[in-house]
């Protein structure tokens, strides 16, 4: 079986965002900028079936502009056996990265496509869905185990309050929790190797998707900031605070 | 205009986020329908018709809807949002599991997560995991939202409004529901608990987690932990609070042990009170803290506790 795992640059987690002076976006220059971390996890996720003769080759896809391509060499690297750039400098909603991730389906024919569950920059949580939609195939988002049965796929799901499984039909649409895995690093020799992977590049427009969007991005702010209170000095007081000043206990 | 709200229910009843969706359907403005979809669920929807601000209440109540798998329900959503201006459903894995679905069938974009209603086509979100707020115009026909709960106060109940039958049903071939396991705790979820308290590394070990068992009894509490005690092993990932974990947001959110790392913070720094207990009183947690105590948690642990 085929598993295809998309994979988004984005900033990274640790480093604190700054919005631009003109409010027009969040300041990404010279910003430190890695795989998004619910991603790492879908990478993972695709190598260990490999490694479990489950998957028979693992093809990692992003779109965006030609420096993601460090982040396709770093899932090559992590056991990838080829990768697809889908090359753009436009910003990228969604439901575009959907309908694009669609034709690559349609030209993959993948048994399993496995995405994170949202991107830490926009945090839509919405493009495997979408892909799911459009491509006509079940999903199982956050996804904390998979096992693939036969021509079946049971997912267990992180729900509010719990965990639910269902059983879906191959081929299927699998987005990741935090729970699903524990992504690996990866090694001098590995990171070596994967710079003479096949890594082939499209534009949108040879897959015949228009990268356009309805949604216009009219101002970026820094939220409210949170000004610090007071010290208080013993627990007698911490408490009283709590019942008479603050009011929520 | 007229609004679609997907009702949330579990278990035959009403979930409390879908009066915060009711909410933000009416500073949007305009006729709210709310659509209760499920097996068996007569009761689900009485509930819902008693929401201020609803016009009606459509019942969609047949098995293939029993458990709100997202093939069946984004199916009747497409087929039931011709009509409507927006269609809007609580940002929980339910209706984040669902709404994508929708959108990409009607060919249109989701806003998610919002917290704030600019105007019927102009919505606050939060990106960066809360980092900073963008405010997003769409122009599709038909707007397809979730809808952050804390961003809007809950309607009332006073209403009475009309319910009908929807008889459009869907088939479903390609998933089916095996089992659920919720966690069988006597408290909160840690997303919907109105008190939240975390350990942090200081905690030490996840044996020392037990000293906040006490005190989240007493508060009604649920327990979380910042990503620095779970890397450490001490609990499970699912306590995580933070921008990988959950993110909440409840009326008191005490950090124990916890320094503040922008991973944590961006988790919970829209908490209304945030109390901190920490032995470094230079940690960045104090910062955001309305109530800082600067001291040894194994001391204040136990005293607190004796005297909630």
């Amino acid at each position: 079986m085929k598993v295809l795992v998309a994979v988004k640059r984005v900033i990274d987690y640790n480093v604190k965002i700054r919005v631009k002076a003109d409010h027009s976006d969040v300041d990404l220059t010279n910003v430190k900028m890695a795989m998004n971390p619910f991603c790492e996890i879908a990478v993972e996720e695709a190598v260990r079936l490999k490694e479990r003769g489950v998957a028979t080759e693992v093809v990692a896809v992003t779109i965006g502009p030609k420096a993601a391509q460090e982040q396709l060499r770093t899932a090559l690297a992590l056991g990838a056996d080829r990768a697809i750039h889908v090359e753009t400098e436009e910003r990228v909603e969604s439901l575009a990265a959907a309908k694009l991730l669609a034709k690559v389906v349609e030209e993959e024919q993948p048994g399993l496509v496995i995405l994170g569950k949202q991107a830490i920059d926009t945090d839509n949580n919405q493009t495997g869905q979408m892909l799911a939609a459009l491509a006509g195939l079940p999903q199982g988002t956050f996804a904390s185990e998979v096992v693939v049965e036969g021509d079946k796929l049971q997912v267990t799901r992180e729900i509010d309050g719990g965990l639910q499984t269902v059983s879906l039909s191959l081929p299927a649409i699998v987005t990741t929790d935090l729970r699903l895995n524990e992504p690996r690093y990866a090694k001098l020799p590995d990171i070596m190797k994967a710079k003479k992977k096949p890594l082939d590049v499209k534009s949108p427009a040879d897959l015949g998707v228009e990268v356009t969007s309805k949604l216009t991005l009219l101002k970026v702010e820094s939220p409210a900031e949170r000004k610090g209170g007071i010290k208080v000095g013993s627990v007698d007081e911490l408490v009283d605070k709590l019942k008479n000043e603050a009011k929520v206990i | 205009m007229s609004i679609l709200v997907l009702a949330e229910h579990h278990d035959g009843q009403l979930a409390g986020a879908t009066a915060h969706v009711v909410a933000a359907a009416k500073a949007i403005g305009g006729d709210i329908d709310v659509l209760v979809a499920g097996e068996n669920v007569g009761a689900v929807a009485e509930a819902a018709a008693k929401l201020d601000g609803v016009s009606k209440v459509r019942v969609a109540d047949n098995a293939v809807y029993a458990h709100q798998l997202a093939e069946p329900m984004g199916a009747l959503l497409a087929e039931l949002a011709d009509g409507y201006s927006h269609v809007l459903a609580a940002a929980t894995t339910t209706g984040k599991n669902v709404l994508p679905r929708v959108a990409a069938l009607k060919d249109v974009s989701q806003l998610s997560e919002i917290v704030e209603v600019v105007d019927a086509d102009t919505f606050k979100r939060p990106i960066y995991a809360g980092n900073a707020i963008a405010t997003v115009q769409s122009a599709d026909s038909l707007k397809v939202i979730t809808v952050r709960s804390t961003g809007f106060d809950a309607v009332g109940e006073g209403n009475s409004a009309a319910i009908e039958s929807v008889d459009t049903v869907v088939e479903n071939r390609q998933s089916a529901f095996v089992k659920q396991e919720l966690a069988q705790s006597d408290r909160p979820e840690l997303a919907a608990a109105k008190v939240v308290i975390s350990g942090g590394r200081g905690m030490g070990s996840g044996e020392n987690f037990k000293l906040l068992d006490g005190i989240a009894d007493k508060l009604g509490a649920a327990i979380g932990a910042s990503r620095a005690a779970v890397d450490a092993g001490f609990v499970p990932n699912d306590m995580q609070v933070g921008q990988t974990g959950k993110i909440v947001a409840p009326e008191l959110y005490i950090a124990v042990g916890i320094s503040g790392a922008i991973q944590h913070l961006a988790g919970m720094k829209d908490s209304k009170v945030i109390v901190a207990i920490n032995k470094d009183e230079e940690a960045p947690i104090f910062q955001v803290a309305d109530y800082g105590l600067v001291g040894d948690l194994f001391e204040i642990l136990p005293e607190l506790e004796s005297k909630l």
